[in-house]
């Protein structure tokens, strides 16, 4: 037993929050939206040259062979950085797809429309998508595809509802493609808001040292640390829990971990947004300081992959259902297992 | 990172599980704070405890542990409470006081403290708090003068749990006109010396769980000091302090509490207000992440790391979801709640989740007020201006 991040795995988190500071400020992000255009192509070919897009897939097949404990910590970082950039949902849902049924992974982005979200993030920019059609995953390239943008409050949020025809020719799997996506989905949308968390604490421990208030710096008083640290106290217990749920094998407790990451990573991306509003003062909820890209964001992926009602059902499921207790932290059944253990 | 038991980790689980099979006695202990008869039941399984090795596991073999680390003490914590084992009488010593013994005692300290806390023969009681001092605690007026070889020990301790019953105190005296920080030491006395009363102190329900402490010039050689003369301060935070922070409420208790929580539900909830649903999953969740969390400090200690301020972030996160969960537990039992368990009528463990709550009320304020902790996350892990 050793739950502690490998020094190589330290090292990925580093180098990909480095690039991300470097590249995704709030004076980026304001850039990218002064400029229109839907991704900034150099921030991009950075995280193309990472090996990013493709680290999930096998070396054989180009990729870098990386697990999901990789994937979550890219996640927390893209989160840190409010990244507009698809990556986490191609690299980290699209990708392992594709992989799973032997498909060529497009050059492009692959945009994904799982039928638990009601619309589909950066489909105009992707080169295909993956569509459902009752249980059935389809591949379909954007050019036959209609779209229709819904404006989030989120900017970087390119939600659209997209018209198409499915065809046998583009079916490339059933339901178990859909399951495993939204484990992944779940998990990854924690792991961005658990980023975006630490991100809101962030911004607002570096405001409150310098604004002064009654001849002091505000975060000398009280009241404005405690609501800081109440956050960072949501996020110490978020954190855990995400990156257990990246190393479990599929299992009900896994699922049920994802979940509980889901949760308490909104939680505390909520309670790290509403905070920095408030230790903010009216600046808090001007478009000046780059609050709001984190609050903007952290309202979104609260509410996607599965909504804190659905997510807290599956909790629920496991904690009526399982056996529970002390001995049980990371005792995770392979499903296949507590089928058989069902069926004797 | 590997989050697999290793076989030998399973064997040791094993074999816990077995001696407790054996040994945790069928019928619960009477408590420890409300009588005497209580306190030597529970001394006595201190008794059978060590008898077995299993008092205090991650000690030296030498001073009456097994030297294990942290990943099994998680392990057999997670035995014992699941086997229902009784409360340890004796958590200020073996938790508080003994890893402060082992980093700052004199071999001849350790050789006489350590094997008789861990053998249940000194039960120990924690003499910091004053009527002046509370969360200011480098407040205390209590004074430590020297004479010869000698200490001469004066002043008023307050909330030391335990100590109307417990044979030895630790305790925060300061040298005759020092101020604040500079100045105290850490003094082991015993509670039945000329010199100290006792004087019980009733909790809100009466029980005599705490005590306060007159020292009128109580004398104690000079070898009772722990670390350095002066240097009090900076032993009681030490690292060894943080250490405390780790083991006082290990994991499994409150995932031992969330499945009883789990269980209550399920036979409650045909009954109960449908959002109590909720917060049993909550409670369930926050055991299950503080125990994560848990296991994610042991595995960086056991590879080198120092603990830091997160011994502030784990109590306030254990205080809340003890009191949340009983809020819970009492809103499942609904207008049953306010029984206690000498009321004829009470279904079974009705009186236990009360006593539970009324224990974790405490929790927020004990070992350190929860406003303090957030001072220091505040400061020390946010880097906030003082």
């Amino acid at each position: 037993m050793d739950f502690r991040l490998t020094d190589e795995q330290t090292m990925l988190a580093e180098t990909v929050g480095a690039l991300l500071h470097d590249c995704c400020s709030g004076a980026d992000l304001r850039r990218l939206l002064e400029s229109g255009a839907a991704r900034d192509a150099g921030r991009w070919a950075q995280i193309e040259a990472m090996g990013l897009p493709l680290m999930l897939a096998p070396e054989a097949r180009g990729g870098s062979g990386l697990g999901m404990v990789e994937m979550a910590l890219v996640a927390i970082a893209c989160g840190h950085a409010a990244l507009p950039e698809p990556l986490v949902e191609h690299a980290g849902i699209a990708v392992p797809a594709l992989v799973a049924v032997g498909r060529d992974v497009p050059a492009g982005t692959v945009a994904v429309g799982h039928p638990v979200n009601p619309f589909v993030a950066d489909a105009d920019t992707a080169e295909a998508l993956l569509l459902a059609d009752g249980d059935a995953m389809h591949l379909v390239p954007r050019a036959a595809v209609t779209l229709v943008r819904q404006d989030s409050i989120d900017p970087f949020r390119r939600l659209f509802r997209v018209d198409w025809k499915p065809a046998p020719a583009t079916r490339i799997g059933g339901a178990a493609l859909w399951e495993a996506a939204l484990e992944r989905g779940a998990l990854l949308a924690a792991a961005q808001l658990l980023g975006l968390a630490q991100r809101a604490v962030d911004i607002s421990v570096a405001y409150t040292k310098e604004r002064q208030q009654f001849g002091k710096p505000i975060g000398s008083f009280q009241a404005v640390k405690h609501h800081l640290a109440s956050a960072q106290v949501k996020i110490e217990f978020a954190r855990p829990v995400v990156l257990a749920a990246s190393a479990l094998p599929a299992s009900s407790l896994a699922r049920a971990r994802v979940s509980h990451a889901k949760l308490a990573a909104q939680t505390a991306a909520d309670a790290a947004s509403h905070a920095a509003v408030q230790v903010h003062g009216a600046m808090g909820y001007s478009w000046e300081v780059d609050v709001h890209f984190v609050l903007k964001r952290a309202l979104a992926l609260g509410q996607a992959w599965g909504t804190p009602g659905f997510h807290r059902a599956r909790v629920a499921e496991h904690m009526l259902s399982a056996p529970l207790g002390p001995d049980r932290t990371f005792d995770a059944v392979p499903l296949q297992q507590e089928a058989r253990s069902e069926a004797a | 990172m590997d989050i697999r038991y290793t076989p030998e980790e399973q064997a040791f689980r094993a074999e816990v599980r077995r001696w407790m099979a054996a040994h945790v006695p069928a019928q619960p202990l009477p408590d420890f704070d409300s009588t005497r008869e209580g306190f030597e039941a529970h001394r006595q399984w201190e008794r059978t405890l060590h008898a077995g090795g299993w008092g205090m596991v991650t000690w030296p073999v030498e001073y009456g542990g097994r030297g294990l680390d942290l990943i099994r003490w998680l392990i057999f914590e997670e035995e014992y409470y699941r086997a229902g084992a009784p409360g340890r009488v004796n958590q200020n010593g073996i938790f508080l006081l003994g890893p402060t013994l082992i980093e700052y005692g004199t071999p001849e300290q350790k050789a006489r403290f350590l094997p008789a806390m861990a053998a249940g023969d000194h039960i120990w009681a924690q003499a910091w708090s004053e009527p002046g001092a509370g969360s200011d605690l480098a407040g205390v007026r209590s004074t430590a003068v020297r004479d010869g070889d000698d200490y001469v020990l004066s002043g008023h301790k307050i909330w030391s749990s335990r100590a109307v019953h417990a044979d030895w105190a630790f305790g925060l005296f300061r040298a005759p006109g020092s101020e604040r920080h500079k100045g105290l030491s850490l003094i082991l006395f015993p509670l039945d010396a000329a010199g100290v009363t006792v004087r019980p102190i009733q909790r809100f329900d009466g029980k005599p769980v705490f005590a306060e402490l007159f020292l009128d010039n109580v004398r104690v050689p000079a070898t009772n000091r722990l670390g350095e003369e002066g240097q009090g301060w900076a032993v009681c935070m030490s690292t060894a302090g943080f250490e405390r922070g780790l083991m006082l409420r290990s994991p499994a208790r409150f995932q031992v509490a969330a499945a009883k929580l789990v269980d209550l539900y399920r036979a409650r909830a045909g009954a109960a207000d449908p959002a109590l649903g909720a917060a049993v999953a909550q409670a369930w969740m926050d055991a299950d992440a503080y125990a994560l969390s848990i296991y994610a400090t042991a595995s960086r200690l056991m590879a080198g790391g120092a603990i830091g301020p997160e011994t502030s972030t784990n109590k306030i996160f254990w205080s809340e979801l003890d009191l949340d969960l009983h809020k819970t537990a009492l809103a499942l039992l609904g207008a049953e709640a306010e029984l206690t368990a000498a009321a004829p009528d009470a279904s079974a463990d009705v009186g236990d989740w009360l006593d539970g709550y009324v224990f974790s009320l405490a929790g927020p304020v004990y070992a350190g007020a929860n406003e303090i902790q957030r001072n220091i996350i505040a400061e020390r892990m946010l880097g906030l201006p003082r």
